[in-house]
């Protein structure tokens, strides 16, 4: 996982509540066997017509927000369906940071597992970074992990609060596969002691 | 001993490590795994030399993208029959348990969990699904994972989790008739939520919880996501206990003896405290139908669509003027002046054997209305296979419907069960999302009889009506 430290990028707003990872990315894409391929399939209804047409007045094919990687959304983002690919979805188009009001518990543990950063701030500023964003041109977001601020070019800090073992992987892309296998005599012993009645499966 | 709730209970039972400022460490009992979520993982494994610890513990079906028409005919989309291999690949390689196509216990994933015996109660279960939480309603407690924590299970046999707040969901009196369980989820959706429960585990509670069969306590369940819960779980009681026995995976003799003695300990304590709690008087619970676009936006059959303009907050009126344009509904319409294209009755949400139960008693005698397309399919070949003793099945096929093999079918479209762009569907399903059940696709979420009824009238009708 490529580790998260500060990031600096242009701001795209995407103004509604409860994005679900069906629009993040439709199940027809999910087919796939690979992690990689899910880039431009991201927000497909959003930006693209039925007939695979990109769609002129999508917030995507502004020119202000070619090469946005700071997202800014409404509360709940990422609900709904457990699928990873959204995440892979989001950080292969090029997102990095998403900030909204607050995120879908299962969407926020797969983006933090692919270095993509989730930032709560709450409902009114972010209220406020959608509407400069769609205003201002070239609005440009600070996303500093360390510190746990997201700044402005104007002097505006907003702090964050993320948990410090996500914070401490994220920090230095660390794989969480690997860490718990150090406690693998720790997983031995629970074995040993599981009760004889939970239920066992054989190929 | 301080009091504990049952989220309590059965967490602190899993903790395989605990350090300061680190998530804990559980153990899963069970890892139910699908062709769509599980690739990736399998090829992780692959990539980092790892194998599965235990495969004993580790079982897989295929549910997601399998086709729901005569098994006999092949799966034609390749890039869907390329997944199903993968599984069927890794399962082989990782000497995994796999109900595939042909097996007379394959099912969606969270329909055949229960069925068999896998899902007991006190146990912790994780499955790369987001209904993952269906299996809670036998006093489990289950979690919906991403990829990359499958793979996390699959190599080490357990999931790293921040503990979530607790949150009580109190129902007490008596369904109205003509409600269903359904019905009761999409009500307290309707109150709390789609954002409501994010952060918590719920447990449901109360005397119209406890006078719920177990299939009605896997329906609302199934819906805790739809709330933003992260699982969800209802005390096992002796309805639990008998539904168990005898299962295929159900532990038998003196084994069952020291389940079930455990599995008494296991609801909560009283006054063992919840970080929140919500009430919900099962008098509010009507048939609902959902007008818009996520699962709160719902009215009892007999309202209207909301009208944008009468709400105040700026965000709330866009997210209503949007879902109605989606939904191509104009303010004011009467629900029940909703005319549909097609029906679904299936999915994890509905489709175990009261539900086609419930939904043949509605079709019994009459035919579908002309233009709609309707569908029945069973969550597993087992419901399939025991719909079919009872004949339901040509109570369907002899008013239209189709009967099909069991699947996800029409819940996600990612088979060849999809709408047509701008179809409207009454579903019992569990999503109305934009496009879930196809590009372009209309989604109103009802009960069981509610759709049955829907497909008869070729538009929404007050079940409780029907019935008199």
């Amino acid at each position: 996982m490529e580790p998260f430290t500060e990031h600096t990028g242009v701001v795209l707003p995407l103004d509604r509540a409860d994005v679900d990872t069906d629009l993040i990315i439709p199940a027809r894409f999910l087919k796939r066997i690979e992690r990689t391929g899910y880039g431009d399939m991201v927000f497909y209804t959003l930006r693209f017509d039925a007939g695979g047409t990109p769609l002129a007045d999508s917030i995507f094919a502004k020119p202000q927000y070619r090469g946005a990687t700071v997202l800014v959304a409404g509360p709940n983002f990422g609900c709904g369906s457990s699928r990873e690919h959204a995440a892979w979805a989001l950080r292969e188009y090029g997102f990095r940071a998403i900030i909204a009001p607050s995120f879908a518990n299962i969407f926020a543990a797969n983006a933090a597992q692919n270095g993509l950063l989730t930032v709560v701030l709450p409902e009114e500023r972010v209220r406020q970074m959608l509407e400069t964003a769609a205003t201002r041109e070239g609005y440009q977001l600070t996303v500093n992990l360390e510190q746990q601020t997201v700044t402005d070019g104007f002097g505006r800090r907003d702090r964050f609060e993320i948990d410090p073992f996500t914070k401490h992987c994220l920090l230095h892309g660390l794989d969480a596969i690997g860490l718990t296998l150090r406690a693998s005599d720790d997983i031995a012993r629970f074995e040993a002691s599981r009760p004889g009645w939970m239920p066992r499966v054989t190929a | 001993m301080k009091p504990r709730t049952i989220i309590d209970k059965i967490w602190d039972a899993h903790v395989v490590r605990r350090a300061p400022e680190q998530p804990d460490v559980l153990f899963v009992d069970m890892h139910l795994v699908h062709e769509v979520t599980t690739p990736q993982a399998f090829e992780g494994l692959r990539l980092a030399g790892r194998r599965v610890r235990r495969p004993d513990l580790t079982f897989a079906t295929l549910d997601h993208n399998v086709p729901t028409w005569p098994r006999s005919q092949p799966v034609t989309d390749p890039i869907s029959r390329r997944q199903i291999a993968a599984l069927e690949d890794n399962c082989r390689a990782f000497g995994i348990r796999l109900e595939g196509l042909e097996s007379r216990r394959q099912g969606i994933v969270h329909i055949i969990g229960p069925e068999l015996g896998l899902t007991q109660p006190g146990m912790l279960i994780a499955c790369g699904d987001s209904h993952t939480g269906t299996h809670g309603a036998l006093g489990a407690l289950a979690f919906g994972i991403g990829t990359t924590e499958v793979e996390h299970v699959l190599a080490t046999q357990t999931l790293p989790l921040r503990r979530p707040k607790t949150m009580e969901v109190r129902v007490e009196g008596a369904l109205p008739p003509g409600t269903t369980p359904k019905d009761l989820i999409l009500g307290i959706i309707r109150q709390i939520g789609v954002g409501g429960g994010i952060g918590h585990i719920i447990e449901y509670t109360g005397s119209t919880i406890r006078g719920l069969s177990i299939e009605g306590r896997l329906t609302v369940c199934n819906m805790t996501v739809e709330g933003g819960g992260r699982a969800g779980i209802i005390a096992p009681d002796d309805q639990t206990f008998t539904y168990v026995a005898g299962r295929p995976y159900a532990p038998q003799g003196r084994l069952w003896d020291e389940a079930l003695a455990y599995w008494q300990t296991l609801p909560t304590d009283p006054g063992a405290a919840y970080d929140r709690r919500v009430d919900v008087d099962a008098a509010t619970i009507a048939p609902f139908v959902t007008w818009g676009t996520n699962p709160a936006q719902s009215e009892p059959v007999t309202g209207r669509v909301p009208d944008p303009s009468a709400v105040s907050d700026p965000a709330a009126r866009r997210a209503i003027e949007r879902a109605l344009a989606y939904m191509a509904l104009r303010p004011g319409t009467p629900i029940q002046e909703i005319a549909i294209d097609r029906v679904f009755i299936g999915s994890c949400t509905n489709s175990r054997l009261e539900d086609l139960r419930a939904a043949a008693q509605v079709v019994a005698g009459r035919r579908v209305h002309a233009g709609v397309r309707a569908m029945v399919v069973p969550g597993s070949q087992q419901v399939k296979a025991a719909a079919e003793r009872e004949r339901l099945d040509r109570i369907f096929t002899d008013a239209g419907f189709e009967w099909r093999e069991a699947g996800c079918s029409m819940c996600l479209g990612m088979n060849p069960d999809i709408l047509g762009p701008g179809e409207r569907c009454a579903s019992t399903s569990n999503r109305n999302f934009e496009g879930r059940q196809g590009p372009g696709g209309r989604t109103h979420l009802v009960s069981p009889p509610m759709a049955a009824a829907a497909a008869i009238a070729g538009r929404f009708v007050d079940i409780r009506e029907w019935r008199a």
